[in-house]
């Protein structure tokens, strides 16, 4: 054989697009601030309860809109009960419900976005008009409607939210599809007889993990946000359960009255929650370098 | 004018990346003298552009240079950016590699030209547009006055070049810098651009510093030449020093390894010289290796009855609808035999790789009918379908996008046993995928790596394993080395053909480089426009084309032997002022 000619043999120690991608994600602080601050409330939330226990199901009218002190750290609400813990037992829904809607719209958009992509011709035309005929109607209003004839418990919450939501991933990652779906080795599948299955599920949906995973991310923000429109407007989960969105409504008539800490943290808690998974979305985009938002 | 319009030395380049810093250029030191053309040459990561880049003063930022590079005296490195914007399209200008990205797509190439020529001189817009006028018809573009006011897209690759061409030399520059100029471009184009290049340096006084891989380019285009390998000049001499006695290890090796193309020179008797030059100046001859094929023809022979492998007849494909639709393909017919090597050859939009995709089931045809292995692809559907293509294996062109970057080297490889042989054991399939990788001389450690930790070639030769693994009949590769470096294309090339002498699959070879088919291949299809222009076995159809069309093809691929690539230049030129042809791009 003619000498084989290893000339530019790799020498580099290059780093791998794992640990690369952990590197890049570390250096945005906003977004590593943002994995921290969605940690903790994961913990506030979960495990918070064993710690700081305290009863969400029975009212307690002896102690009713007391202001915060040793007993009840953040006060109690007008039945009694105490805030800090209303705030884990309420934040367990907002985050539950945003996780799991947040979720349920990507799978449905992925797939959607995903044969549209990959079938293309008419059947992409259909699919993808469908998608713009959602965009046009506003999800809120199809959520409000729904939520007004149902009054859904956490389940429906998520199936509704999860079904007015998916429209942008789809949009993403019909994107995506197109791209990947020319790629030779997709092209070299098909040549071979490889499924189509085979060839969405083996190869373009796992190329496209990053933009997934990225759009994720922000749908989730975005469901932990309608949660509480929802049921601030006293459409969402009903009483004694509750969430962020229903704990703010509650308090909206005590916060006239001085009694902030029924209006504060629940406000605050939605406010750092959406923008933490935000940030921690951007940080997932630089990681892997995906374009856009959509 | 006698000092160096270009002086270098001791030249360091090094990139600060994400994961450290790379070293890209080491102690390079060259010159240039006006009127004289200097190649650079090397391998794809031999810091051949990254030179000329730091003699533009472009690097870009994260790079840090040292050394001393001095343009017409003025040294740029460490230049302040005022005083490197006056040098820039005055002193020295550059010509880039791809036509299509170098020009802005929404102003008119006119306007564009006059922009450089009254960016350095005081002259009036219409004194500009003038000159601009004049530059295009300077490096030939027919009908400047109505062409000045064409948009970059209304332009071939070719005639794009010009107009890049054209605005670096708008202001009469002592250097110009071209960075694999033709590299983007069909051959015939590629002929006529060194022509308009080398005319432009010789009336003008130009020194050029040419970048490329191409040797062949070399040949005809340099006065000196400077290899480099790993970031370091190993040799610099006169041309034909350097490409016809090289000196140092690698260059020979290089040289070894560009296939070459035999031709009979348009005078006749041109068989003997050819064998002396190229017999007398490189180790091992590319004769020795197309005689490889040869076997195999006599083997195939004795199975006349079998039905060809692949068929097509009367294939037309047309893409998009209506009146605007692209015929790809027109009335296409070809036939692969058993065992056979087929090259199907023909410039960029001549339809070679479309006709592999029909081949392959993966484009449809308007009219007419594909066969594989004697059973019609359009009617078989489902099961019949796969188990027809289950006797295909396929490598593509680009060694990226041929492996799935999430998939380990072994899973790629796997992949045909997954889709075809589905209650194959996990231990046999991992038995199998061992196998292959061993036929195709990787070593079984990289079977647990990523695509992205191996090289080019590596890679390549992952696909042509995942290709083999199931024993196919048929073998279609679409321009399998042209993404890789000449010394590695070479030892892929090696490997499919032993494979293909152990084996005895058929092979539908896609390719632009006539060469590399001269030493593949027996039977050549030569395409253009969509139609099979000619076709018959290589030997014959390569050296003595009956079409006009494939000679002019032929005369037109640069040899990397500057003694005789000037003799094939004159005759390549003697014959297009006698057909009194149009000749430009």
């Amino acid at each position: 054989m003619s000498a084989v000619l290893q000339t530019q043999a790799p020498t580099l120690e290059l780093a791998t697009g794992y640990r690369l991608s952990v590197r890049r994600f570390a250096r945005n602080r906003l977004a590593v601030a943002g994995l921290v601050v969605v940690v903790l409330f994961l913990l506030f939330c979960f495990v918070g309860p064993l710690l700081y226990s305290t009863d969400q199901t029975h009212t307690h009218l002896t102690q009713v809109n007391l202001a915060p002190s040793g007993a009840h750290w953040l006060g109690t609400d007008a039945v009694g009960h105490d805030e800090l813990g209303r705030l884990m037992f309420g934040g367990k829904t907002s985050l539950l419900v945003g996780l799991a809607a947040g979720l349920l719209a990507t799978v449905i958009g992925t797939l959607w976005g995903a044969v549209a992509g990959y079938a293309g011709g008419w059947v992409d035309a259909v699919m993808m008009r469908v998608v713009d005929a959602g965009i046009a109607i506003p999800a809120l209003f199809i959520l409000l409607v729904v939520s007004a004839i149902t009054t859904p418990d956490s389940l429906g919450l998520i199936l509704i939210l999860g079904l007015v939501s998916w429209l942008v991933p789809s949009r993403l990652v019909r994107a995506e599809t197109l791209t990947l779906k020319s790629r030779d080795y997709v092209l070299t599948l098909r040549a071979i007889g490889g499924t189509h299955g085979r060839a969405i599920f083996r190869h373009i949906l796992p190329n496209s993990v990053s933009t997934i995973v990225v759009a994720a991310t922000f749908q989730v923000a975005d469901a932990i946000l309608l949660v509480a429109y929802v049921s601030y407007l006293g459409l969402g989960v009903q009483p004694p359960s509750t969430d962020w969105g229903g704990m703010l409504s509650a308090g909206l008539t005590a916060a006239y009255s001085g009694r902030w800490w029924l209006i504060v943290p629940p406000g605050l808690a939605i406010i750092l929650v959406v923008c933490a998974f935000n940030a921690v979305g951007d940080g997932l985009r630089d990681a892997f370098d995906v374009r856009g938002r959509g | 004018m006698s000092a160096n319009i270009l002086e270098i030395e001791n030249l360091g380049v090094t990139f600060s990346t994400e994961s450290g810093d790379v070293p890209a250029v080491r102690g390079v030191s060259l010159h240039v003298r006006p009127g004289e053309t200097l190649a650079l040459v090397g391998e794809s990561g031999s810091g051949k552009s990254t030179v000329a880049l730091a003699a533009m003063g472009l690097l870009p930022g994260n790079a840090r240079a040292s050394g001393r590079a001095s343009v017409d005296g003025t040294d740029v490195i460490g230049a302040a950016e005022a005083e490197l914007t006056g040098l820039r399209g005055r002193t020295v200008s550059m010509v880039f590699q791809e036509p299509a990205t170098a020009l802005d797509p929404l102003t008119r190439i006119g306007a564009q030209i006059a922009e450089v020529v009254r960016n350095h001189r005081p002259v009036s817009a219409r004194d500009a547009a003038s000159s601009a006028v004049e530059l295009l018809d300077r490096v030939g573009i027919p009908d400047p006055e109505r062409r000045a006011s064409a948009y970059p897209f209304q332009l071939s690759g070719g005639q794009r070049q010009r107009v890049v061409i054209a605005m670096a030399i708008a202001n009469a520059p002592g250097l110009l810098i071209a960075d694999e100029p033709t590299t983007a471009l069909d051959v015939t184009v590629q002929a006529e651009i060194l022509d308009l290049l080398r005319a432009l340096a010789a009336d003008s006084g130009t020194g050029v510093l040419l970048v490329t891989h191409n040797m062949g380019v070399v040949a005809d285009f340099a006065d000196r030449v400077a290899v480099m390998l790993e970031g370091e000049v190993v040799e610099t001499g006169p041309v034909e020093e350097v490409l016809l006695r090289p000196s140092h290890e690698y260059t020979k090796r290089l040289l070894g390894a560009v296939p070459r193309l035999a031709v009979a020179g348009a005078g006749g008797g041109a068989e003997p010289r050819l064998a002396a030059a190229a017999g007398g100046t490189v180790p091992q001859p590319a004769d020795a290796k197309s005689r490889r094929g040869v076997p195999e023809t006599t083997a195939v022979a004795g199975a006349p009855a079998e039905a060809p492998v692949v068929e097509l007849h009367d294939v037309s494909v047309r893409f998009g609808r209506g009146p605007r639709a692209v015929r790809a393909l027109q009335d296409v017919s070809l036939t692969l035999r058993a065992g056979e090597t087929l090259g199907l050859v023909g410039e960029s939009g001549s339809g070679k790789s479309t006709a592999a995709r029909v081949a392959l089931g993966l484009v449809q045809p308007a009219s007419g009918s594909v066969s594989l292995f004697g059973t019609g692809l359009g009617r078989a559907r489902g099961r019949k379908r796969r188990a027809l293509l289950a006797g295909v294996g396929v490598v593509l062109q680009d060694p990226v996008a041929s492996l799935d970057a999430r998939m380990s080297v072994a899973e790629c490889v796997a992949e045909p046993l997954r889709v075809h042989r589905r209650g194959m054991p996990a231990a046999e399939r991992r038995a199998r995928v061992a196998e292959v990788l061993e036929r195709v001389r990787l070593p079984r450690e990289l079977a647990n790596r990523g695509p992205r930790e191996l090289s080019g070639g590596q890679r390549q030769r992952v696909s042509l394993a995942r290709a083999l693994v199931l024993d196919p009949r048929l073998l279609v590769a679409d321009e399998p080395t042209s993404a890789l470096d000449v010394s590695v294309q070479q030892t892929v090339l090696d490997v499919i053909a032993e494979l293909q002498a152990e084996l005895g699959f058929a092979c539908l070879f896609v390719s632009h480089d006539l060469a590399v088919v001269q030493q593949f291949a027996q039977r050549v299809v030569v395409m253009r426009a969509g139609r099979v222009e000619e076709e018959g076995a290589t030997a014959a159809t390569l050296t003595h084309p009956e079409t006009d069309y494939t000679r002019r093809l032929i005369a037109a691929v640069p040899v990397p032997d500057p003694v005789l690539q000037r003799l094939r230049r004159t005759e390549r030129q003697a014959a297009l002022a006698a057909a009194g042809t149009e000749g430009r791009a």
